[in-house]
């Protein structure tokens, strides 16, 4: 009788895991010989216009990938979704892409909102997030791949620079009332401190404000010799269209920027940015013919002869390329082989070479300086010699030899 | 503290000139205009495409603007509002449909975007109207520093409320506009064509929305949703400066204007806002129906 009961248990078990089996193949499953990845970034809303053309450099990867064999001899099927410049709306679609169709990486997100809005998928669910724009770190996790620069990679050569080469110590710094402009801010002070310059003000702008009058009238007479400038979106615009128009010159009182990227120079008219500076990994106007070949193929891919490209697109583009050879090294494209295939991935991006960070899944980018001429592009004026590590705590006090985000994950007590 | 004022100043006279028309069609039709912002942005837009394709600068893009915003509030006035007259709450609904209408036949380039076709100058993308250069180089008067573009506003500001004032105080037709505010029905029996009077009105109300469109696009990011942000400080001046009335608008933007600029002066552009925003509460719980509105019976 007992061992009846339990042969009983066993062949129920048996058959019940069989009949579970079907349930553990996804719903829909790739065809055989594809992967499938998903693409989230806002199509329409106000972000779509800088957004659109990160997904078209992340198709653009794609396409290049499949056309020369695609990844372990399987063709790469992206799965593009719309995060209508609405994070409630990234949560959906993320979800959607995760659970629903199962794909072991998404690669998407401009701003940190919408990044913190999927983030909790990515981690309750264990799949990827490849995360291409610079922001303003404070974030540890392991499930996203961050390719865009922090603030370290954005700062440790510019403020030094600033107040080495163009001799200026006075610094205004200003930005847009949100999270990042608030945490450049804490690093940038760090710096100025380290490096003997002083800061006059730090002074914030409602996001989309466009009213500039007063902020202009009081850096003018703030007594700076420098501003540096964290404001974001069309404010930029404003700022530096008011700027001149009271009669501040960049040759001066220049703005050096951390957000001003070839987008906002086109925006306001070039005439308006000559002579001031921004700080990025990537420029449109790298003198290489690895970046001269790469907004070819990104201008011919959109099919318009004028499109810019700027640091997000660059790093939207070279991400797909280390997560190919992330899956490539692991053999198979599941997240966890990705996560460790992905550590220490090196790859010659159009801006140089680009490797992971094995600790932080952040990536070492070298910082550029760019002065605006009047043709809307950047100079290249100093570029750091190799790339910098990146240090998404360093406004806590992260160093190099002592680092709150490794492989274990936050060290919160160092916080 | 020149600056301070000056700064003030200009604040002023940007509130003013969107809330000209606001407080026009507003105040003498009782429409809630949503769409008023959009036509701004029409205005703007009318000066980014008349600098790309026809070559002109500011000074022709400003009465160009004009007669294309009017067109545009004629047709509004014609199609919708007309039928919509006395139903307040149904013409703020249409209005603002038809303003996400306007914004979106901006983004999608007319549709044309659809088929692959781009105009430059429309679009989602941010554009830019050229400034001619005398009027970006600021310079010294007695040793007060002077922003031409700035001032630039404050003039042409001066004189629309001007010929608005004209316009309705010493003009038969303003007679009409301002009989037909009071009481429209006995307007009506007095012989006045109420209907083609106020189609005249709403059109021009709309055309002083074009002109701040284009003197807008000077120092703002021309796009399709900029108009809706600059709207609701239009409505704030009206409501304080009491419906209907021309200086109740032009003191109530006078004094808020210069509320803004002295706080963010003093402290910051953040709180200067908030204050403005306190201000306005106060004002419309001290005097709900503005600081200069008459008594209608």
């Amino acid at each position: 009788m007992n061992s009846n009961r339990r042969s009983f248990l066993k062949t129920s078990a048996a058959f019940g895991a069989a009949l579970a089996a079907p349930s553990l193949i996804p719903g829909r499953a790739a065809a055989a010989g594809e992967i499938e990845v998903g693409v989230l970034f806002s199509q329409t809303g106000g972000l779509s216009i800088v957004e659109k053309s990160l997904a078209d450099a992340t198709l653009m990867a794609i396409d290049e990938i499949n056309a020369t064999g695609g990844v372990n001899g399987m063709m790469i099927k992206p799965i593009v979704e719309d995060g209508a410049s609405d994070p409630k709306t990234y949560n959906e679609k993320a979800s959607k892409l995760v659970i629903r169709d199962r794909v072991p990486t998404v690669f998407g997100s401009y701003t940190s909102a919408s990044r913190k809005a999927v983030l909790p998928v990515f981690e309750k669910r264990n799949s990827m997030y490849f995360y291409p724009t610079y922001y303003e770190g404070f974030e540890c996790s392991k499930n996203v791949v961050y390719t865009g620069a922090v603030p370290n990679q954005q700062l440790s050569n510019f403020i030094p620079w600033i107040i080495n080469t163009l001799g200026k110590k006075k610094f205004f710094i200003v930005g847009s009332n949100y999270i990042y402009p608030r945490e450049m801010a804490k690093v940038s002070k760090i710096l100025i401190e380290q490096n003997g310059g002083e800061y006059v003000a730090d002074e914030y702008l409602e996001l989309g404000h466009s009213e500039w009058g007063a902020m202009v009238s009081k850096i003018k007479d703030s007594g700076c010799d420098v501003v540096l400038s964290n404001v974001v979106g069309d404010s930029v615009v404003a700022f530096y269209r008011e700027f001149k128009n009271q009669g501040l010159t960049h040759d001066v009182l220049p703005i050096c920027a951390t957000v001003t990227s070839e987008i906002e120079i086109a925006a306001m008219g070039a005439d308006f940015a000559v002579g001031s500076y921004t700080s990025f990994p990537y420029f449109q106007a790298i003198d290489t013919p690895e970046n001269k070949a790469f907004i070819e193929r990104y201008r011919a891919f959109v099919g318009d002869p004028k499109a810019v490209t700027h640091h997000a697109l660059e790093s939207s583009y070279f991400q797909v390329f280390l997560w190919k050879q992330a899956v490539e090294k692991a053999g198979e494209a599941t997240p966890d082989a990705i996560r460790e295939g992905i550590k220490g991935q090196t790859f010659d991006a159009p801006n140089g070479k680009v490797t992971v960070d094995p600790d932080n899944l952040h990536t070492y980018l070298t910082p550029r300086i760019a002065q605006w001429g009047a043709d809307g592009q950047g100079t290249i004026v100093e570029a750091y010699p190799e790339p910098v590590r990146p240090m998404p705590y360093v406004a806590y006090g992260e160093t190099p030899d002592n680092l709150f985000c490794t492989a274990q994950g936050l060290d919160s007590s160092k916080l | 503290m020149s600056e301070i004022l000056f700064i003030g100043l200009s604040l002023s006279s940007i509130l003013l000139l969107i809330a000209l028309g606001l407080s026009i069609t507003y105040g003498a039709m009782g429409v809630i205009n949503m769409a008023h912002g959009e036509l701004v942005m029409i205005g703007a837009y009318t000066a980014v495409l008349s600098g790309i394709y026809l070559n002109l600068n500011l000074f022709f893009a400003l009465p160009l603007a004009f007669v294309v915003s009017a067109l545009v509030g004629l047709g509004l006035e014609k199609l919708v509002i007309r039928r919509l007259y006395g139903r307040i709450i149904d013409t703020l609904l249409a209005t603002w449909g038809v303003a996400i209408i306007l914004q979106q036949l901006i983004r999608l380039e007319f549709g044309l975007s659809f088929f692959g076709i781009h105009i430059e100058g429309l679009g989602p993308g941010l554009q830019n109207m050229d400034v001619p250069a005398f009027l970006t180089q600021p310079f010294e008067i007695a040793g007060i520093p002077i922003q031409p573009y700035r001032s630039f506003i404050i003039v042409v500001t001066l004189l629309l409320t001007l010929l608005t004032w004209f316009l309705m105080y010493r003009t038969s037709i303003g007679t009409q506009v301002r009989a037909i505010m009071r009481n429209p029905q006995i307007a009506a029996a007095c012989g006045i064509d109420v209907r083609r009077v106020s189609a005249f009105t709403f059109a021009y109300g709309s055309g002083l929305a074009g002109i701040a469109g284009v003197l807008l696009a000077g120092f703002k990011t021309v796009m399709p949703d900029m108009g809706a942000s600059t709207v609701v400080d239009g409505f704030l001046v009206v409501v304080v400066g009491g419906v209907g009335s021309l200086l109740g608008t032009v003191l109530a933007s006078a004094l808020l204007g210069q509320i803004n600029g002295v706080f963010a002066i003093l402290t910051n552009d953040i709180l200067a806002r908030a204050v403005v925003f306190g201000v306005v509460i106060a004002i419309i719980l001290w005097r709900p129906r503005g600081l200069f509105a008459f008594k209608s019976r």
